[in-house]
């Protein structure tokens, strides 16, 4: 491995930073979405759904898939910016 | 074709694929054994790994306590689909790029203590054998109710199917054998999910038909909370739990989902990092599939059974008049009725219709035809705004297998959805019989009691195991303990109050030591069992929660306990020797990883 101890500081505090954004999206949708902001949420209707509910139900799932394909896709493109991918 | 035939058909064709590949995927060396040879393709790793995790409980089960619970359900849909966000960033790329074979080979090798590694272990075994208890009993609730054969007869088949593949091909054969059962398992839960949200609603996916108008003008969830709150239930789309339990159960199957040791080791089959990761994105893609397919058919069938039960009047159906899946489940147990107002009607309504809940049933039948029970409830009352007092037990367990003879859909989805059962309890099992076996040869025989065996005396070790396994969760299956419910509880707590805190810490702090992992381990462990023990075996009641946190939430607290006692443990203890602290650094490179191995 020719990473210099700096570089791989570097990418280990960039790739940290990414993970804190993509976990506090992931708080947000399920926990926020779906259970601290419920009652709020619900008043809304979102194709027959309470959108609380829905988030609660199906749509913190759909987010959870998007979550970690774009991590694949930033962690790829970290790895190559600091040359350690295989 | 009759039913009984289709089901033989669908059952016997899939047990013959499913040797077929076990055959052609025989496993020679302990890294093919433990590891596939560490060369599964993302998507195929991705759809194992969904098979793996998706069990019985998420087939069977899962639909039927959303059914019931509604809101509440919710937890499950999150946790258990959330914990795949943290399995991908904080731990499964990692755990791939240091390249051993097993979770307490991480934990024995980073904490560079035998102590560590035996803790590991155990939880290991702990959580996978309450788990496999589990699957055993739901291949035989299947074969006893399409095939007409004992529960007992039906555990023993699927003991020897499991057997064949898991102890002939080890990981590579699981890991292909789950692909197919995949296939079959996801195909069996989305066409009937299909059938159903296109009778009910017009609306083709089950995701978009729970949010469709039906032809009283309200969306399925408004008729729902309607027909809920008609008959004193609660609102379908209301909880029942405060917001801190929610949280905390839901944190607790998050972080148990990506603590659980044969979701791991998952990981350790594909080639590079980068396919570790790609690897979470597709088995969450697969797993989201039948997902987010489950509110609809909760609801569906919720739907079905009460105007099925009630009549369009809702006043009842005549006993003689059920269909016959009514009886035919009646007659398997999970269905119990006892006419409390003496009309022959069947009433379905909120209430216990029996003392304590779940029907003791007597020899003999009643002048209905019905089974006769001796324990009904003594002056039933209807509850809330109910018309009527309720007079039948369902169990939830039957709300996936019986929704397409209560939809009548055709014999052949029917049978299928057996097929499908039966996959995912069994791709289940082997995953879990797989890790169990490898937590006794490679963790205890090789790595602590004898680290000079060979190669094949290793695999022999293995194999022996697995076969010691699969007898004692088919005991489990045959005599299953009444706590199963219970222990699942348990086995999430463990995983999520000592497994996931330890390899989280093993990555992302270098300072961590033995003494504070270890500390933080057992302080998690303890904690967790207490709760739980208290609660769930010694009669504990509700109203003693420590800040209202059920059981189930408990272990999101025996976390944060781990956590904190863990760093207060460290900071007062020597720094982990240089050498580990390399060992750190170099997990975090993705670049290098090699294959799996063993040194």
């Amino acid at each position: 491995m020719s990473l210099t101890p700096e570089k791989a500081k570097a990418y280990w505090r960039e790739n940290l930073g990414i993970i804190s954004v993509y976990m506090v999206i992931w708080f947000v949708a399920s926990y926020g979405f779906g259970i601290l902001f419920v009652e709020q949420l619900d008043s809304i209707h979102f194709f027959g759904f309470p959108l609380g509910f829905w988030f609660a139900q199906q749509g913190s799932i759909f987010i959870f898939v998007i979550l970690i394909w774009a991590y694949v896709y930033s962690m790829n493109k970290l790895d190559e910016k600091y040359d350690v991918h295989e | 074709m009759s039913l009984d035939l289709l089901t033989y058909l669908f059952i016997g064709g899939s047990f013959a694929l499913y040797i077929g590949i076990a055959i052609w995927a025989r496993a020679g060396s302990t890294k093919e054994f433990y590891v596939a040879g560490g060369g599964v393709h993302p998507i195929a790793n991705g759809m194992a790994t969904a098979a793996d995790w998706m069990s019985a409980a998420s087939f069977i089960s899962l639909a039927g306590i959303i059914s019931f619970v509604g809101r509440d359900g919710s937890a499950y849909l999150m946790g258990w689909t959330g914990g795949y966000v943290l399995l991908a960033m904080l731990l499964a790329p990692y755990l791939r790029k240091f390249g051993k074979f097993t979770v307490p080979d991480f934990v024995g090798d980073r904490y560079y203590s035998s102590t560590a590694r035996m803790i590991a272990v155990l939880c290991t075994i702990v959580i996978s054998f309450t788990y496999v208890a589990g699957q055993m009993r739901g291949v035989g609730i299947v074969f006893s109710r399409y095939l007409h054969v004992d529960v007992n007869t039906g555990v023993l088949i699927g003991m020897a199917i499991v057997f064949f593949y898991a102890v002939l091909g080890g990981m590579k054969g699981i890991t292909y054998t789950q692909v197919a059962q995949y296939c079959v398992l996801i195909l069996a839960f989305t066409v009937p999910a299909f059938f159903l949200s296109a009778q009910i609603t017009g609306h083709f996916l089950p995701q978009t038909g729970l949010g469709a108008t039906l032809s009283n003008g309200q969306s399925v969830l408004a008729t729902l909370d309607q027909l809920s709150v008609d008959l004193g239930f609660k609102a379908y789309t209301d909880g029942s739990k405060s917001t801190i339990d929610m949280v905390f159960f839901t944190i607790a199957l998050m972080a148990g989902t990506a603590g659980l040791p044969h979701v791991i080791v998952r990981f350790f089959t594909v080639p590079r990092v980068k396919d570790a990761r790609t690897s979470a994105g597709w088995a969450l893609i697969f797993i989201a599939i039948l997902y987010t397919s489950i509110p609809g058919v909760a609801g569906f069938g919720r739907v079905n059974l009460i105007n099925t039960i009630n009549g369009a009047d809702n006043t009842g159906t005549a006993y003689a008049e059920m269909p016959s899946w009514f009886k035919n489940w009646e007659n398997s147990g999970l269905i119990g009725w006892y006419d409390h107002n003496g009309d022959g009607k069947v009433q379905y309504a909120a209430g216990n219709a029996f003392e304590g809940g779940k029907p003791a049933f007597t020899e003999g039948t009643g002048e209905q035809g019905q089974r006769m029970v001796s324990n009904p409830a003594l002056a039933p009352a209807p509850v809330n705004a109910a018309p009527f007092a309720n007079e039948v037990y369902v169990d939830r367990d039957i709300m996936v297998l019986a929704n397409p003879e209560i939809a009548n859909l055709p014999a052949w989805v029917i049978a299928l959805v057996a097929a499908g059962a039966v996959a995912a309890a069994l791709s289940t099992a082997a995953g879990l019989l797989l890790v169990i076996s490898t937590a006794i040869a490679h963790d205890m025989m090789k790595k602590t009691i004898n680290p000079n065996i060979t190669d094949k005396q290793e695999l022999m070790y293995a194999r022996i195991a697995a076969i010691v396994a699969i007898c004692i969760a088919g005991y489990f299956g045959i005599n299953p303990p009444g706590f199963v419910a219970q222990v699942v509880a348990l086995a999430f707590g463990l995983a999520c109050a000592s497994v996931f805190p330890v390899i989280v810490m093993g990555i992302f702090s270098k300072r961590m030591n033995t003494e504070g992992a270890v500390t933080g381990m057992l302080v998690g462990l303890v904690t967790t069992m207490a709760y739980i023990i208290y609660f769930k075996f010694m009669g504990g009641s509700a109203d003693q929660y420590l800040f209202g946190i059920s059981p189930e939430g408990f272990g999101t607290v025996g976390m944060i306990l781990n956590f904190a006692s863990a760093y207060i443990v460290a900071s007062m203890t020597p720094a982990p020797s240089d050498e580990i602290q390399r060992i750190v650094e170099d997990i975090r490179i993705p670049r290098g990883a090699g294959s799996a191995h063993a040194h």
